[in-house]
């Protein structure tokens, strides 16, 4: 049986989803037998070589680049993965959507990060504005909002131990088995 | 703690914060529960409006008549938007919904006047009639039919019965009804009403007999009835013309109804939009009280007690739902009360209360003076009797028409005359869309029960717009206690909005299924019971309306997402074009 192709990328996310992922520890070796890993931060591969069968999404949609490797992921990928809290709800970024009462939310929360907010010193009073940076979209959107996400494996981060029981199991095909114990969150 | 503020309001226009504390510190309460109650209410205001305030219907039938334009007539001649007030504090101009005029749309209020028919020519009239004079009352030239002329209601609408049937206009003597209950023993009328089989009328057809068996049972020292005359379901009016035309019935069946279940106070908690009646019925409620028909020692019988007083609302359909209105007779905030316990055992002031709605106290004296065979006679098996159904919509003949139950949806449409009917709406927003392969079913509680709106709709009409009113209505009446209605409400709407913008795809029907019956089983109250209803109904009825909308997105992008419209604010603020997604950079997209 040929290796399942997987890619991984982080959006508008912390990383600590993908560091989660190697909290799998040396169970990744394991891994490695059924998997191969395609574009990912892990390996640092930026494009994809070719059609993969798994894609794990950390992060939401903050900016247009997050749309458009998002959107490339659908593309290339079979199963689309979204994990973490920030993949599937919005996570901490999302909480500038909570400038809603406003004709312009974005301006209003870039003033506030760069400006008018007491603790920020910026002299030259200029919102960052580099031609190389990505526009941002007017709000930010969960992943499901802009493709369709076959699976959804919550947490902030998800523990190495339900990332491993979960992808192990979708990469082979088998069913699931969640003890209670690795679900519970408190 | 309403009748404070309605006195308030009128007077000054709004209740202001200066005016909440000042009802705080005399009633005894904190500034933020008058804060709350005056927050709740439609017709009470923080902010002052105009002298004369212009409310007009913008419910879906009134929409169709032509309501829009009658708005921009007005915001032409008044020189202001809807929402806003004149500069000189003597107008305020908004949109209200269903003000129970349906069958005279488009209709409006103006403070209690109600003016009906209107037309964009009509409006330059009221306007200079209203600018002349400063009183809404100089609008009424002509009466309606009926008592609408009488002194103290002199309202220009008409009562439009179109069909008399044997129960509510039963030609039986007066008070017949209160005479035979009082020779009786107060079981003994319960026991009528048991046989009779009487099911309310307001909507849920709950056994009157049973409700008011649970009351006469509880233990208490004082019990309540109460009339629920709030009637605001959209596309129903008949408790208006019972009100209008059948006021001493009412009382005398409330007044049986108090004997039955040993009750020595009753309230009639009249809707915002009725006040225009309340003079009329303060008058009746008093010369029932000279002729001895209520206060002490009613018609001789020694030590049957009741007397009853006229609560207003103001502006809330949840306040219909029986236990929201009790709360508003309470002076609070018309939210739903949690049940157990049913206001039969625990209402009013926490004592035991019978709640019926208009038409069923209207039953009881009939059926107490000719007996519950005669009763049963008429109707079917299991909705004995006759139901007073409001019709409006696309119909030549829109009115009341008292029928007995079972009658057939095509019997009715064919009756008030309506045109190329191809969708009707039968129990207003809250209940079901049928479309013609169904005109066949038959209106009773066994197949299809309505509190009794009947709203037609030809087939010219967008059945996705109907539907997508009534959920806007809905999202506004909610309460907003319970999560499910109070955001469920919302996602449906969008739901359907992205459907209706040809961006639906198939699994966006399955959702809305799902998401209908989620809120329908977790909702706190009837309102978020039935609120999904005109979406799913109408999904029901009218499957290909819906799946012809629908289109396939194979590449798996969400099709309510759209990228541009995401990045417009950003490119303003940044004075430059996306290097991804703006096509003249030659990228790819
Ligand atoms: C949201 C909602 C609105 C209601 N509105 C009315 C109304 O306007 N008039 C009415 O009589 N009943 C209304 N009802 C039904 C009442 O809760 C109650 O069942 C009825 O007044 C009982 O009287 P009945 O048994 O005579 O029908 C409403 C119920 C709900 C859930
Ligand atoms: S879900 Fe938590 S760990 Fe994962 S990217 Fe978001 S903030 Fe980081
Ligand atoms: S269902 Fe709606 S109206 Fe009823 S209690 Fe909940 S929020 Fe309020
Ligand atoms: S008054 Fe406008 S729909 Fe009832």
């Amino acid at each position: 049986m040929r290796k399942k192709r997987v890619a991984t990328v982080s959006l508008a996310g912390c990383f600590g989803c993908h560091m989660s992922l190697l909290d799998m520890d040396e169970r990744i070796l394991e891994l490695l037998q059924d998997v191969e890993f395609d574009r990912s931060p892990l390996n640092d591969l930026k494009k994809f070589t070719r059609r993969c069968d798994l894609g794990i999404i950390e992060g939401g949609c903050c900016n247009e680049d997050n749309v458009h490797t998002l959107r490339d992921f659908r593309n290339n990928c079979d199963v689309l993965v979204a994990v973490g809290q920030c993949a599937i709800m919005g996570g901490l970024p999302v909480m500038r959507n909570a400038i809603m009462h406003s004709d312009d939310p974005l301006r209003e929360c870039l003033e506030e990060a760069y400006c008018s907010s007491p603790r920020v010193y910026n002299p030259s009073n200029q919102i960052p504005n580099d031609p190389a940076l990505p526009l941002l979209l007017d709000k930010v959107y969960t992943c499901v909002d802009v493709v369709k996400i076959d699976y959804q494996i919550p947490g902030c981060p998800p523990s190495g131990d339900v990332l491993w029981a979960t992808l192990s199991a979708l990469v082979r095909n088998e069913p699931i088995d969640l003890p209670y114990d690795m679900v519970k969150y408190d | 703690m309403i009748d404070i503020l309605w006195a308030v309001q009128d007077k000054l226009g709004c209740i202001d914060g200066e005016a909440m504390s000042l009802i705080a510190e005399k009633t005894g309460t904190y500034r933020v529960e008058v804060e709350g109650v005056v927050s709740f209410y439609a017709f009470f205001s923080s902010v002052r409006k105009g002298k004369i305030v212009i409310r007009l219907c913008d419910d879906i039938v009134d929409r169709h008549a032509g309501v829009f334009a009658v708005a921009k007539s007005f915001e032409n001649t008044l020189g202001i938007k809807l929402g806003e007030t004149t500069p000189d504090h003597w107008f305020s101009l908004e949109y209200t919904p269903c003000i129970g005029m349906c069958d005279q749309a488009p209709a409006a209020l103006v403070n209690d006047v109600v003016v009906t028919n209107l037309t964009p020519a009509k409006v330059k009239g009221i306007v200079r009639t209203l600018k002349k004079t400063r009183d809404p009352r100089a609008l009424v030239t002509k009466t309606g039919d009926g008592n609408n002329g009488h002194r103290l209601i002199a309202a220009m609408v008409k009562n439009n019965i179109r069909h008399t049937g044997p129960v509510l206009f039963d030609k039986s003597p007066a008070e017949a009804g209160l005479k035979q209950a009082l020779t009786l023993s107060p079981g003994g009328v319960l026991e009528l009403v048991v046989d009779s089989r009487l099911r309310g009328r307001g909507g849920a057809g709950f056994p009157t007999g049973k409700k008011w068996r649970y009351a006469a049972a509880a233990q208490a020292a004082l019990r309540y009835v109460i009339c629920n005359a709030d009637e605001g379901e959209p596309g129903t009016f008949k408790d208006r013309v019972l009100l209008t035309e059948r006021a001493q019935l009412l009382i005398e069946g409330m007044t049986i109804a108090a004997y039955a279940v040993g009750a020595a106070e009753g309230i009639l908690y009249l809707r915002a939009e009725y006040r225009y009646l309340k003079a009329y019925l303060e008058h009746i409620l008093a010369r029932r009280r000279s002729r001895g028909l209520l206060g002490d020692n009613i018609m001789g019988k020694a030590g049957f007690h009741f007397d009853i007083r006229i609560q207003m609302g103001a502006g809330a359909y949840i306040c219909g739902e029986e236990s929201s209105l009790i709360s508003s007779c309470e002076g609070k905030r018309g939210e739903p009360k949690n049940r157990p316990p049913f206001p039969v055992q625990s209402g009013y002031l926490g004592l035991p209360t019978v709640v019926n709605n208009v038409e069923t106290f209207c039953c009881v004296p009939p059926l107490i003076a000719r007996g519950p065979k005669w009763f049963t006679s008429i109707g079917t098996p299991h909705s004995s009797g006759t139901k007073l159904l409001s019709v409006s919509g696309d119909c030549t003949r829109p009115g009341v028409y008292e029928l007995p139950f079972g009658v057939s949806v095509q019997d009715v449409l064919d009756k008030a005359g309506a045109k190329d009917p191809a969708a009707v709406l039968i129990g207003g927003a809250s209940g079901d869309m049928i479309g013609r392969p169904e005109f066949q079913r038959r209106i009773c509680f066994e197949d299809l029960p309505t509190a009794g709106a009947i709203t037609t709709f030809s087939s010219h009409r967008n059945v996705l717009e109907i539907a997508n009113y009534y959920m806007d209505f809905f999202i506004d009446e909610s309460c907003g206690y319970c999560t499910p209605c109070r955001v469920g409400n919302v996602f449906m709407k969008q739901g359907l909005e992205k459907i209706m913008q040809g961006l639906g795809e198939a699994g966006d029907l399955d959702y809305l299924r799902e998401l209908g019956k989620t809120i329908i089983a977790t909702s706190r109250c009837g309102l978020g019971h039935t609120s999904p209803n005109p979406i799913l109904s109408s999904m029901k009825s009218f499957p290909l309306v819906y799946s012809a909308l629908l289109n396939a997105h194979p590449n798996e992008f969400q099709a309510g997402f759209n990228i541009q419209s995401a990045l417009d604010e950003a490119r303003v603020i940044a004075k430059r074009r996306s290097l991804i997604y703006d096509v003249s950079y030659g990228d790819e997209e």
